[in-house]
């Protein structure tokens, strides 16, 4: 296999784990920074208790994600050094406002949110809690402008030519608020939210199908349940409105999304499908005009297809870019179903009675997850061959004094020990859910619990 | 070219990136000295003190790595490029590193079993000893040059070429420094057997340190004279490898006196005069060509341009006060010596 290939499998293989943690550490944020106002407004123990529980989960999934994110900052210096050296002076900036704005604030107060419970004030540990929160969601601010300034780039011109050609920031506003990133950030916030409120539905459905936690578990059921309706329906107003500007922005990844060949009208929406890129076919469930109408409130409105691009400007990966985007909305719609259920079961007094309900919550979890993943898959694969939309190819991006051995060493290293890192976080996940919301019997601490390193003390 | 302060703003760049490098060789220098003396503890008890005295601060010391890393990105993407594909192996072995220590950080006192313990113990020293000396390394490849061709491109050959002996005594060299910089703040932050136990290993490591310090300056000066050209042209500077003498031995003083606080704001003023003396060898060099000067790497033809570096360096002088206030919070709030309590490590 030769470095391009290898670079790209190892970049893929490393940001798509990191993507596990981040959207888990926001969404949890979130949740924490309510459960905590709720101890504040009620002085009820009971939501002391759950956002302690949260944040002993949330450290697990922050830790991680700092650690594989480090890996993320330094790998478009390793590997891609013609990209970091073209898009440096513009995507560099956003980067560097990630680290002393966003990701500055969340580990600043992070120590306060894990080890500050018995030191400070209530009041002043829930300022710690939506600080980490806020930090977390500035950061996928700047993250979500760097990638969507690849997808539509804007506020640059380019210097020099040929192999010394980069892009230089004009103006940072309009870099900031590019095309799509608006749309992106949103779309990205709500699937982080959902990915958080889910695996807290997930586990208190877990605790009341056993019997475990029953009071405690109803509340934070319903304090996630809440979220994810919310964000389960505003991620369909906010998905439309991104696939609106992919269309006007970047024609061709959406004519890869719905498998879409020639400008037709009516161009029909697939529910699911496959497509044959040699006879330029889909064959599957679709409704007629429906791409049309979504895009332009007409059922029969021509929409471009792939065949409007060279064969070379335009994704070569169509069948995988078609499933990824239909996998993302096929669980989106899903995901708006059982929530909504959830709500009127809620309504009728019975939220609680249906154990298929509580069954089906409790594996649910991992389709946020899914969805976040493939979304990501689509939008990425959708792009190419471009790693800066319609200016630099991914080809040409690469480090050139890295050579696929290199490349091959590092990949394996990084797939052994992300392999070992993902088994001891499912292992440490589970045994802290099966341990429980409540830290009385934490036993492996229990030989050196409050124990204070006393005797004597000369340096005074 | 506009300035400020009457520097250019590459020059200012220069100066942002160098200040968050200390920072974080300051601050993740003390944790991962920390770390690399872990294994010297033989009881659970003491490993535990040690683990929970960097517990509540080691993720925040990393964000001046991220910070420091994103600064070099967009301020001088060229060196940047460079430098990481050139020294591809060792930086992809400090990554890993990096996630084994988080790791065995987190994962450690989860479980009560002695071998799981153990496992940890040892990966977590392992990797905290490692990773200075990794610092170290490039360090020591960069002082040295690189072999840098047409547009900038590393041409190095052959896998290990990084681990040279010049960036191995550098890389030696760094990690003593940490270690006495870690020991000084376990001191800080423990009591009684541990801090007795410690007060002897932070004499070993700073004789280490000075030994090691010793040969490599001497190595420098015989063997790399274009590192010490600007020493020579202004003599006047030679007031900075002075002082970082100064400070090396006032350490040892200080700490004989039991003065760990103060021995230990010596010790961090050695690693920024210490990181002064590089810049001041390097500056306007980033990275010297050792196959043509013409391809050199410099603050100016590296740099962002103007526009860029405006836009960061109001965004630097916004953030860095709050950076500051947040670590003095959680310093201020974990001050005092370690407790163990159950959210501990």
């Amino acid at each position: 296999m030769d470095v391009e290939i290898l670079s790209r499998i190892q970049f893929a293989f490393t940001i798509a784990f990191h993507y596990i943690y981040p959207p888990l550490s926001i969404g949890l944020g979130l949740i924490m920074v309510i459960m905590e106002s709720l101890y504040l407004r009620t002085g009820n123990k009971e939501y002391e208790t759950l956002a302690r529980f949260w944040t002993r989960i949330f450290a697990l999934t922050f830790g991680i994600g700092v650690a594989t994110g480090i890996v993320m900052e330094f790998e478009f210096g390793t590997n891609w050094a013609t990209y970091s050296r073209y898009v440096g002076d513009v995507f560099g900036s956003a980067l560097a406002a990630e680290g002393i704005f966003a990701f500055a604030l969340e580990s600043g107060f992070l120590g306060v949110l894990l080890f500050g419970w018995d030191r400070v004030k209530p009041w002043v540990h829930w300022v710690a809690t939506l600080g980490v929160f806020l930090g977390s969601m500035f950061s996928a601010v700047w993250i979500v402008i760097a990638n969507s300034w690849q997808q539509t780039p804007a506020g640059f011109h380019i210097v020099g030519e040929g192999m010394e050609a980069r892009a230089e920031i004009t103006d940072f506003w309009e870099m900031a608020f590019n095309p799509s990133s608006v749309d992106r950030l949103i779309h990205t916030w709500q699937g982080a939210f959902l990915a958080g409120a889910f695996l807290v539905l997930s586990v208190h459905a877990y605790y009341l199908r056993k019997g475990r936690y029953i009071d405690i578990s109803k509340k934070a059921f319903k304090i996630a349940l809440v979220v994810a309706t919310i964000f389960s329906l505003a991620q369909l107003v906010s998905g439309h409105s991104s696939a609106n500007g992919v269309a006007v922005n970047q024609p061709a990844k959406l004519a890869a999304f719905e498998g879409h060949f020639e400008k037709e009208a009516p161009a029909p929406m697939y529910l699911f499908g496959w497509v044959d890129k040699s006879s330029q076919t889909v064959t599957g469930i679709s409704i007629p005009g429906g791409l049309s109408y979504l895009l332009h409130y007409e059922f029969d409105a021509p929409v471009t297809g792939l065949n409007a691009f060279p064969e070379e400007d335009r994704p070569s990966q169509i069948n995988a870019v078609f499933q990824f985007y239909h996998i993302m909305i096929s669980i989106g719609m899903f995901l708006i179903a059982l929530t909504i259920a959830g709500c009127v079961q809620w309504y009728r007094g019975k939220l609680f009675e249906s154990r298929r309900l509580l069954w089906v919550f409790s594996f649910a979890v991992i389709l946020p997850q899914i969805a976040n993943q493939v979304g990501w898959y689509a939008a990425e694969m959708g792009r190419q061959p471009w790693v800066v939309y319609g200016l630099l190819r991914t080809s040409d991006a690469l480090s050139k004094s890295v050579t696929a051995n290199q490349v091959l060493f590092s990949l394996i290293l990084f797939f052994i020990v992300y392999t070992i890192l993902l088994l001891l976080f499912l292992y440490l996940l589970t045994k802290k859910i099966k341990h429980g919301p409540y830290d009385e019997d934490e036993g492996n601490d229990r030989p050196f619990q409050k124990e204070v390193a006393t005797s004597f003390s000369p340096d005074k | 070219m506009e300035t400020l302060f009457g520097l250019d703003y590459p020059t200012l760049w220069f100066l942002v990136v160098g200040g968050l490098f200390s920072g974080y060789a300051i601050l993740d220098g003390f944790d991962f000295g920390a770390g690399a003396w872990h294994l010297f503890f033989k009881k659970e008890k003491s490993r535990r003190l040690a683990l929970n005295a960097i517990g509540p601060v080691w993720d925040g010391n990393e964000v001046w790595l991220v910070i420091g890393g994103g600064a070099l990105f967009a301020g001088f993407p060229v060196m940047y490029a460079t430098l990481l594909s050139g020294m591809y192996v060792p930086f992809m072995l400090f990554l890993l590193v990096i996630i084994m220590r988080a790791v065995s950080i987190e994962f450690r006192s989860k479980e009560p079993m002695l071998w799981w313990r153990k496992m940890w113990d040892i990966s977590y020293s392992v990797s905290s000893i490692l990773l200075p000396f990794f610092l170290g390394v490039v360090l020591g490849n960069v002082l040295l040059g690189m072999p840098i061709g047409e547009g900038f491109e590393y041409e190095g050959e052959g896998f290990l070429s990084f681990l040279n002996p010049y960036a191995v005594m550098v890389g030696i060299s760094t990690l003593a420094l940490m270690m006495s910089h870690g020991a000084i703040y376990l001191l800080l932050k423990t009591e009684g057997r541990m801090y007795a136990k410690l007060t002897f290993l932070l004499k070993k490591g700073m004789i280490f340190f000075m030994v090691s310090f010793g040969i490599t300056s001497l190595y420098t000066l015989i063997y790399i004279p274009h590192l010490s050209d600007t020493f020579r042209d202004s003599p006047v500077l030679f007031v900075v490898p002075l002082a970082v003498l100064l400070c090396i031995a006032n350490v040892p003083r200080l700490a004989n006196k039991k003065q760990f606080g103060k021995a230990f704001i010596f010790s961090s003023i050695t690693i920024s005069l210490l990181l002064i003396i590089v810049a001041i060898e390097l500056y306007p060099n980033l990275l010297f060509s050792t196959l043509d000067p013409a391809h050199t790497i410099t603050v100016y033809n590296a740099a962002s341009s103007e526009k860029s570096l405006g836009i960061m360096l109001t965004f630097a002088a916004i953030g860095t006060p709050l950076v500051l206030g947040y670590t003095a919070f959680v310093y201020f709030t974990f001050r005092g010596k370690v407790r163990i309590d159950d959210h501990s490590y």
